[in-house]
Order: C-alpha cells, then sequence, then structure tokens
C-alpha cells in the first residue's frame, strides 16, 4: 500500500513478488526430502520405546543379513565427545549431550530416543531392517514434570548433573547446596529492590500458580539429510535447516570431524520457528554414509518429529505480583521451572529474562530453573522461554488492572517501560516502542467496537523478545548487463530474500526483478548465523546495506577513473553516476556495468557484520487484542477476532511482516487452546501425529489484523527491528482473559482445552450454586 | 519383496505407465517413482494436505492413496497447475498476496483451492475455509491464503474482491512490473 511507504524510499515498503515466489506455487522448489544423487541409499532410525531405560545391549547381525542392507549403526559407532559448553549462534550447546541425542549410549532418555540406525536399497528395506534389531533394555522409572523431577527422592537421569547458580546462561556457576545427583542443572536469578517492602506498599495482590504443556513447533517439512562422504573424507551434507554453518559446526562436534571437511548445502526449508537450529539426522547420515560408501538419504516421519525434535518446554510458574490502587505495580515475585527434556539446556533464562520485561518494577524477584525429564530435548521455538513465562505473569497482571478497576490497556500503559529503563536482568532499553503497541490497539477499531452477546469476551496481553544480532556475510555481484546477484549464507524461511533484493535495488538505484538473491553454501559464503531469532532480515539485510554501498562505492570509483576525476568528483543520485561538474554525459548502472572489464575488472561488494557486537539489534514489543466465544455446553472457544499491534522498526516488506505476525498469532492461538503432548504414565507419547496433536485449522481462526507500529531502529541503517518472534509471546494470555470475561473462569493451565475449560467452568458453577446456597440459609 | 505391478493412468492430462511396487503410496510414486516432487510429505497420515492433489475433480490426500488405485484415474498435481509459462489465477493471486512463507504447504494448498474453485467459482469466505481446512499451514495463519483464493475466484469471475472486516484486498499488493510479468500468456 502505498501508505506504508516512507518518502525517502522508493523500493523499501512496496510489496514485490518474492524472487523465490514461482518456484515455489509450481512445485519447483527443491526442498531437502527432494533431492536424489546416483547409488543413493536410504537411512532410517530404530527408537527407544521406553521413557528411561538402560541400554544393556544391541544385536545388529539379523538386520545386517537382509538383501539390501548396506550399514548399520549405533552409539558405538560415535567418537566419544567431552562436554564442552558451545556458543554456537544462538544456541548454547554442551556437544558431549547434543552427541548423546543424536545417538543413545548406554541409556535410553526420551520416548523416541535414537537407539541405532540403518540405510538399504530403499525405506522399505531399511524399516524391515530396523525390526531385526535386537535391544535388550531394563525399564526405570520414567521422570516426566518438573514437578517430579525436582523433588528430593526423584529418580536422576543423568549422575553427573549438579544444580549450580548461573550468573548468566552460558557460565557454569558455583555449585548450589550439597554435591549431589539433581535433575536440576540450572538456575538463575534477577533481584533488585526491596521485595517485602514493595509488597507492603501493595493495596493488591495477587499470587497464582500456572502450569503449560510441553508444545511443538509444528513445522509442515520433517526434519532430512542427505550426506556424501568422499573417498577423501570430505563429507557433504545437503538438508533443510534454519543454519547451514550451525550443522557444520555441530556435525563436526558429534563426529569430531574438522568442520574444513564439511560442507553443508541448505535447501529450501519448509518451516522452523528454531526447531531446525540443531542437528539430529545429519550426523547419522554422514557415518551411514561413510560405512556404506554411498549417499544415504534420511527424512522423519511426524511421529519421528513429535517424539524426538523440537519440542519447547512445559513450564510450571508461581507469580505474586502486588500493586497499588492507581495501577502502579510495586513488587513481584516470580518463579518458574522450565522442562528442558532428557538433557539440560530449556530457554530458562530468557524467559525470566523477558517475563514482566514490558514494565517498570522497582522490587522484583525472579527465578528460573532448567529441569531434565524424560521427554525429547527441547529446541528453541520462536522466542524461546518468552510465551510460557509471560502468559503467567500477563494473567495476574489482568487479575490485578480489573482489582484496581482499570482498562488492562490503561493498566499496562501506568507501567510500561520506555528508552532507558532497566530490564528484568538490568541492561536499560535504548530506544523502544512498548507504549506505542498499546496505543494502537487501544485506538484501534477493534478495540473501540464493543463486543456484544452471551459467552463472549475480549482479552488483551502484552510480550517482548530480546531479537537476536550475531553474525552475516554479504556478497553483491555487479553483472554485465547491469543486473546484480546478491550471495548470502541466510536461509530463507519466510520471504528475507525479497527484503535483500529489496535493500540492493533501493542502495543501487535500480528495479527490484534487476536483483537475484542467492542462498550459497557453507563454502561459498563467509559465515553466517541461523535463521533465527528475527534476526534475518536485520542483520544480514545489514550486510546486504553494506555490501551494496560497498559496490556503489567501486562503481563512483569506475565511474571517476572513465571521467579521469576523483571518486569525490562524481556522485551518485537517482540511479544515476555523474560528474559534479557536468563535464560528461550521466551514465547509469547498466551503462557503467558495460564498461567495467576496460576499468579493471567485475566489481563486486562485500560485507561482514556482527550486528550484536555494533548494538545494532532492536528489542521487539507486541500487543495482541482477541475476542473469544465460548460454547457453554461443550466449552469449544472460538476466536471471533484478533488484533496484533507490534513495533516492527520499519517494515522492509510489510506483506511478509504482517505475514509473520499473523503467523506467530496463529501458532499463540493453538498454544492457547489445544496443543499439547500427552505422554501416559509409562511416558510413552500419546499423541504422536497431527490429527492428535491439533495446530490451527483455517477454520479455527479469524483474519488476523495487523497494526505495524514503526519507531525506527536507531542503531540499523534502514531502522529495522527483528519482527519474527515476539507476535507469538502475547495471545495466551489475551485468550485466558478473553475466556474470563465470557464464562467468568480463570485458567491457570494451558492448553485451555475444551475438556480442562469445561471442568473449570462446572467446579466454578458448583462453587457459585453452593456460595448462593449458603447465602439463601 | 512385493512384485511390481504396471499402473496405466493419466497424469497432468499425459498418458502415463509406471512401474510401482503394490505398497507404495501414490504420493510415493509421485516423487520417487515419477520425479514430481512438487507434491510434499508432511505426515503420512492424511493429516496435513501437502500431498493433495485432483482426482477427478476431488482433491485427495495422495499419501492415502496406493499408487496402484491411480490405475484409469485422471490425476492433477502442481506441475501441471500453470499452463505452459502462464501461472494459474490462483498462483499468481497466492504470490501478489504473499500467501506462503516458507512454502512447503503451497502446492496442497494450491490443488484443494484450484479443486474448490472448479467446482463452486463465487465461494464465501468460510466455504474457502472449510475447502481449506484439511491442508495445515504453520507459517501464515491462514489469513493471505484465504485472500488470495477470494481474489481468484473474484479475478477469474471478472470481479474484484472483498473480504472480512470490509477491507478491499488493495490492487497494489503487488508491484505492477512484476505482475505483469507474471500475467505473461493467458489464465487457464
Amino acid at each position: 500500500m502505498a501508505s506504508d511507504q516512507s518518502p525517502e524510499f522508493k523500493v523499501i515498503g512496496t510489496r514485490p513478488v518474492r524472487p523465490d515466489g514461482v518456484d515455489k506455487v509450481t512445485g519447483r522448489a527443491k526442498y531437502g526430502a527432494d533431492y536424489t544423487l546416483p547409488g543413493m541409499l536410504h537411512g532410517k532410525v530404530l527408537r527407544s520405546p521406553h521413557a528411561h531405560a538402560r541400554i544393556r545391549s544391541i544385536d545388529v547381525a539379523r538386520a545386517l543379513r537382509l538383501p539390501g542392507v548396506k550399514a548399520i549403526v549405533t552409539g558405538a559407532d560415535f567418537p566419544e565427545v567431552k562436554g564442552v559448553m558451545a556458543q554456537v549462534g544462538e544456541l548454547i550447546v554442551n556437544t558431549h549431550y547434543l552427541s548423546l541425542n543424536v545417538m543413545a549410549r548406554d541409556k535410553a532418555l526420551y520416548d523416541g530416543h535414537a537407539v541405532a540406525a540403518g540405510a538399504a536399497t530403499s525405506k522399505h528395506i531399511a524399516e524391515e531392517a530396523l525390526e531385526l534389531i535386537e535391544v535388550d533394555y531394563e525399564a526405570l522409572p520414567p521422570v516426566m514434570t518438573a514437578e517430579e523431577a525436582m523433588r528430593p527422592d526423584a529418580p536422576v537421569l543423568l549422575e553427573e548433573l549438579r544444580t549450580r547458580l548461573m550468573a548468566h546462561r552460558t557460565d557454569p556457576g558455583a555449585l548450589e547446596g550439597p554435591d549431589r545427583a539433581s535433575n536440576v542443572p540450572g538456575h538463575i536469578r534477577f533481584e533488585r529492590g526491596d521485595l517485602d517492602a514493595g509488597f507492603r506498599a501493595a493495596d493488591y495482590v495477587v499470587e497464582r500458580e500456572f502450569t503449560t504443556a510441553t508444545v511443538h513447533q509444528g513445522y509442515i517439512e520433517p526434519q532430512n539429510a542427505l550426506a556424501v562422504y568422499d573417498a577423501d573424507e570430505h563429507l557433504t551434507i545437503y538438508c533443510s535447516t534454519q543454519g547451514s554453518f550451525n550443522v557444520r559446526t555441530l556435525t563436526a562436534s558429534v563426529l569430531a570431524m574438522s568442520e574444513g571437511k564439511i560442507r553443508v548445502v541448505p535447501a529450501e526449508i519448509g518451516g522452523g520457528f528454531g526447531g531446525k537450529t540443531t542437528v539430529y539426522l545429519e550426523p547419522v547420515a554422514a557415518l551411514l554414509a561413510k560405512k556404506s560408501g554411498r549417499p544415504v538419504k534420511m527424512v522423519m516421519t511426524r511421529a519421528e518429529v513429535l517424539r524426538a525434535t523440537g519440542p519447547t518446554s512445559g513450564i510450571k510458574a508461581k507469580v505474586k505480583i502486588g500493586a497499588r490502587r492507581d495501577g502502579k505495580i510495586t513488587a513481584a515475585e516470580v518463579w518458574l521451572a522450565y522442562e528442558a527434556g532428557a538433557f539440560p539446556g530449556s530457554p530458562f533464562a530468557p524467559g525470566a529474562m523477558c517475563t514482566l520485561a514490558p514494565y517498570i518494577i522497582e522490587n522484583l524477584r525472579i527465578d528460573s530453573y532448567d529441569v531434565v525429564v524424560n521427554r525429547p530435548k527441547v529446541a528453541a521455538y520462536r522466542a524461546p522461554g518468552s510465551p510460557a513465562s509471560a502468559f503467567a505473569c500477563e494473567c495476574v497482571l489482568d487479575e490485578l488492572a480489573e482489582k484496581c478497576r482499570l482498562d488492562p490497556i490503561e493498566f499496562r500503559m501506568r507501567n510500561a517501560a520506555h528508552e532507558g529503563a532497566p530490564q528484568p536482568a538490568g541492561p536499560a532499553f535504548k530506544k523502544i516502542g512498548f507504549a506505542e503497541t498499546l496505543a494502537a490497539i487501544r485506538d484501534s477499531d477493534h478495540y473501540r467496537t464493543p463486543l456484544n452477546g452471551p459467552f463472549r469476551g475480549r482479552g488483551v496481553a502484552s510480550g517482548f523478545w530480546f531479537n537476536g544480532g550475531l553474525q552475516s556475510s554479504a556478497i553483491v555481484n555487479i553483472h554485465g548487463d547491469g543486473s546484480v546477484s546478491v550471495v548470502t549464507g541466510s536461509v530463507d524461511i519466510g520471504g528475507t530474500r525479497a527484503a535483500q533484493a529489496m535493500i540492493v535495488a533501493e542502495t543501487l538505484g535500480i528495479a527490484v526483478d534487476e536483483v537475484r538473491p542467492v542462498v550459497a553454501d557453507t563454502d561459498a559464503i563467509g559465515h553466517t548465523d541461523v535463521t533465527g531469532g528475527s534476526r534475518t532480515a536485520l542483520a544480514t539485510g545489514m550486510a546486504v546495506y553494506e555490501a551494496s554501498r560497498d559496490a556503489r562505492d567501486q562503481l563512483i570509483g569506475r565511474a571517476a577513473k572513465i571521467w579521469d576525476k576523483k571518486p569525490d568528483e562524481v556522485v551518485f543520485e537517482q540511479g544515476v553516476f555523474r560528474p559534479v561538474d557536468g563535464s560528461a554525459p550521466s551514465l547509469n548502472l547498466r551503462q557503467l556495468a558495460g564498461r567495467l572489464a576496460r576499468t579493471g575488472g567485475p566489481v563486486v561488494g562485500r560485507a561482514t557484520v556482527n550486528a550484536g557486537a555494533v548494538g545494532a539489534v532492536g528489542n521487539a514489543f507486541a500487543t495482541v487484542c482477541i475476542d473469544v466465544e465460548v460454547d457453554p455446553d461443550t466449552a469449544k472457544v472460538r476466536i471471533l477476532r484478533c488484533t496484533i499491534a507490534q513495533d516492527v522498526g520499519r517494515a522492509l516488506h510489510p506483506a511478509y511482516v504482517e505475514g509473520q505476525l499473523q503467523g506467530a498469532v496463529a501458532q499463540g492461538v493453538g498454544w492457547a487452546l489445544n496443543e499439547e503432548y500427552f505422554y501416559d504414565q509409562k511416558g510413552t507419547l500419546r499423541n504422536f501425529g497431527l490429527l492428535d496433536y491439533r495446530m490451527p485449522t483455517c477454520l479455527d481462526l479469524p483474519m488476523i489484523e495487523t497494526i505495524m507500529v514503526e519507531v525506527p531502529n536507531p542503531n540499523h541503517p534502514l531502522g529495522v527491528r527483528g519482527v519474527g518472534e515476539v507476535g507469538i509471546v502475547p495471545p495466551m494470555a489475551a485468550v485466558a482473559s478473553a475466556i474470563y470475561r465470557a464464562v467468568g473462569v480463570r485458567m491457570a493451565e494451558l492448553p485451555m482445552s475444551a475438556p480442562r475449560l469445561l471442568k473449570a467452568i462446572i467446579e466454578n458453577r458448583v462453587t457459585t450454586f453452593d456460595a448462593q446456597a449458603t447465602a439463601a440459609k | 519383496m512385493a512384485n511390481k505391478v504396471i499402473v496405466e493412468t493419466t497424469i497432468n492430462g499425459d498418458p502415463v505407465e509406471l512401474l510401482c511396487e503394490p505398497r507404495q503410496s501414490l504420493l510415493e510414486v509421485l516423487r520417487d517413482v515419477l520425479e514430481l516432487t512438487g507434491s510434499k510429505e508432511g505426515c503420512l497420515t492424511g493429516d496435513c494436505g501437502a500431498c493433495t492433489v485432483v482426482i477427478d475433480g476431488r482433491p485427495v490426500c495422495s499419501c492415502l492413496m496406493l499408487g496402484v488405485e491411480a490405475a484409469g484415474k485422471n490425476v492433477s498435481t502442481i506441475e501441471g497447475l500453470a499452463t505452459g509459462a502462464a501461472l494459474h489465477v490462483l498462483q499468481r493471486k497466492f504470490l501478489e498476496h504473499a500467501s506462503l512463507q516458507c512454502g512447503i504447504c503451497t502446492p496442497g494448498f494450491l490443488m484443494s483451492a484450484k479443486a474448490l474453485l472448479d467446482r463452486n467459482p463465487n465461494p464465501t469466505e468460510a466455504e474457502i475455509r472449510y475447502a481449506l481446512a484439511g491442508n495445515l499451514c504453520r507459517c501464515t495463519g491462514y489469513d493471505k491464503i484465504v485472500r488470495a483464493v477470494t481474489d481468484a475466484a473474484a479475478t477469474m469471475a471478472g470481479r474484484s474482491s472483498r473480504t472480512a472486516h470490509g477491507g478491499a484486498v488493495p490492487a497494489e499488493t503487488a508491484s505492477g512490473m512484476v505482475s505483469e510479468m507474471l500475467a505473461k500468456g493467458e489464465d487457464k
């Protein structure tokens, strides 16, 4: 829309068709599972049926005798990897546990844990081979929830773990309490002010407990990997990943290989949401390829995806917040326990750093714990850690607003953080647009339109996410016809190639369809961190911007050479190079590009950035308003209307920014109402398909209205903020508040599925009935 | 191992004779035997719709049907939706409305939407949502997909489209230049 566009830009703010679009609507785009190679084998993984078991022995002899089977690997084929805490992009990875997660050794730690794998001439033969592998398990008692795992008498998952108080999430920390095995490898605390004084100053104090279920990222494309291991010990991996450099580093560590011997070729990727930032199949396919001497392709089934990849933590939360009658929050005490799955590494630290971050609270204590349980090791999921802890605190804030008789937006406005306000973890916010998102919802058509009708209610909630910065590289090639290709290492998961092409077009004054973006493999471009942390349009965009300017400056030099001028005697305006003194006719890019050979050869612009190190990351805030209608008999919740306001800094391609906001809200609604892992008492996952792990369909959602608030990020050359994640943070609490206003019950457990809500409604009716009966006596 | 079977079928209008195992799903036959990898595998249980093809006018999850069952049928896949170099209106509208992010579900949505518009050229928003409820998208929240299908129906009928909350779908959603590029040739 024309109104999207800032007058200072010609291309940025428009909505061109994405350069990879035609391939994706015609079925030509090549995703990981679409790759094949001559002589390729198919690999499959045998997975533990036990949530917790000692592996006594594995016998693969019968499987190897099946015709067509070419290789089998078990934990014994993997090298021992020492426990090193490695920062891999956004991830903190313990390489020892990564290796154990890729392939179990002496213990299987969750239903679905890989225990062996086979490669055969067809996937059906590979599946048959798995059935012939004999594993002798000694079943152990499973520990399924954080509450269970934290009990002193709980069975221990990993003997070497001790509880440590960490000053920072990468810090191993000091031992906390007695030196004995623990299921709680991490504890982090943020504290300021005087909690007791703060609660004494409050007119109202609300104290509640919350539980959220394990949920999965739910990307539609299962994990895949195709590995080629050459006789010269070079490994090539084709796969769908959010970070090809992550795959290279992590695979090298699991296989104890040099990174320089590995090339990772990123395929098109069918969704990730954080779940494709680590490795599962890649090292296994590589070992099978090495053992068999043939290329090996592995593709997970949906059941494998749900049992053994992702998910994100279920949490237990205890929240106590006090406020004065005028709505000023005086104190907050928050206790959080995040289920990490079988190995340490839940998002317990960011969960603690994000909750209540939108508000100025002088007296504060947040404790957060990392707890291992017999579930799959969690992976990043959109704003990792923030949605669950925000659900807990935002629900309490809604209740406090009600006690203060304040509109929930006004209540938040009175406590809203702004530039210079301290975050829970300490550092002060730079320029942020939180209050602007509140105002945008307050002034929206949605919020100003009264919601009428029985069993209907409206809820609002807000959320915060840091956003990532990290490293990116970009190359801008000027071709002889004046067209341009831009090469980056950022996998395009949602239209970032379009944004990159637009930045180049804007900077070089050409049309966007004269720019061809290319996603290169790990040998063809400099280090580039994951497409994650809402960082690609921001950080890779920054590298692309700088590389375009580098190319432009070189082109100015060439024009100067042609005209026998100094570079500062040449100007570039409106896509045209001309001598300042007007002594020669101007040249456009096409004309100048045609003369590069005679002025020194091709022009290649290049740039690398570490966006975080230069302070270019812009924090993100969102506020969501949701109307629901609850069926009083079945407790089915229908979403009637939904609006999200988010500070996007500057929208490069507004349609794809809207898409990020809409997709985030949709995932939040699924998290709120339906999605959860069901484990039975033995710790076996019972809903490992998409019929029972119920994600929202288009019948479950209305149109999702978006309000893009633009408070430009002052530290980014184009004002960009990351936009991908924060929208998933507010919806759960907004839905809970809306349900409360519809039927009078405050839900403290996610998901607020029909059975759970119906139970709460009936209990509430009984309580109300009892109270009325008592009053009547 | 099972003996392979010769199957005679029609795919995207062309007569095809293929050899497959009786246990292979139509999806596996399309992808692994015929190398038509545009149909995607998301679940193999008929829950996600990424493998949707149109068989004799009806949208079908190709993962729930055996390859041998395609004998004598008319199978349309995403590879046959465009006519030569000219995209189908639905394909154009998906691009103009930015209805895809990762794109893995897109072929399935396009085939379901094609089957819908073939039997109901003027669907309401509710009818569109009902017809697409068997296709999961995790990226978009469906908003822009529903708008694209609404707009495609209107365009095919020569109308301008309206969507929920009274907002007309903005005509300038795609830059004119690229639109022109995509509109080369006649629509189906």
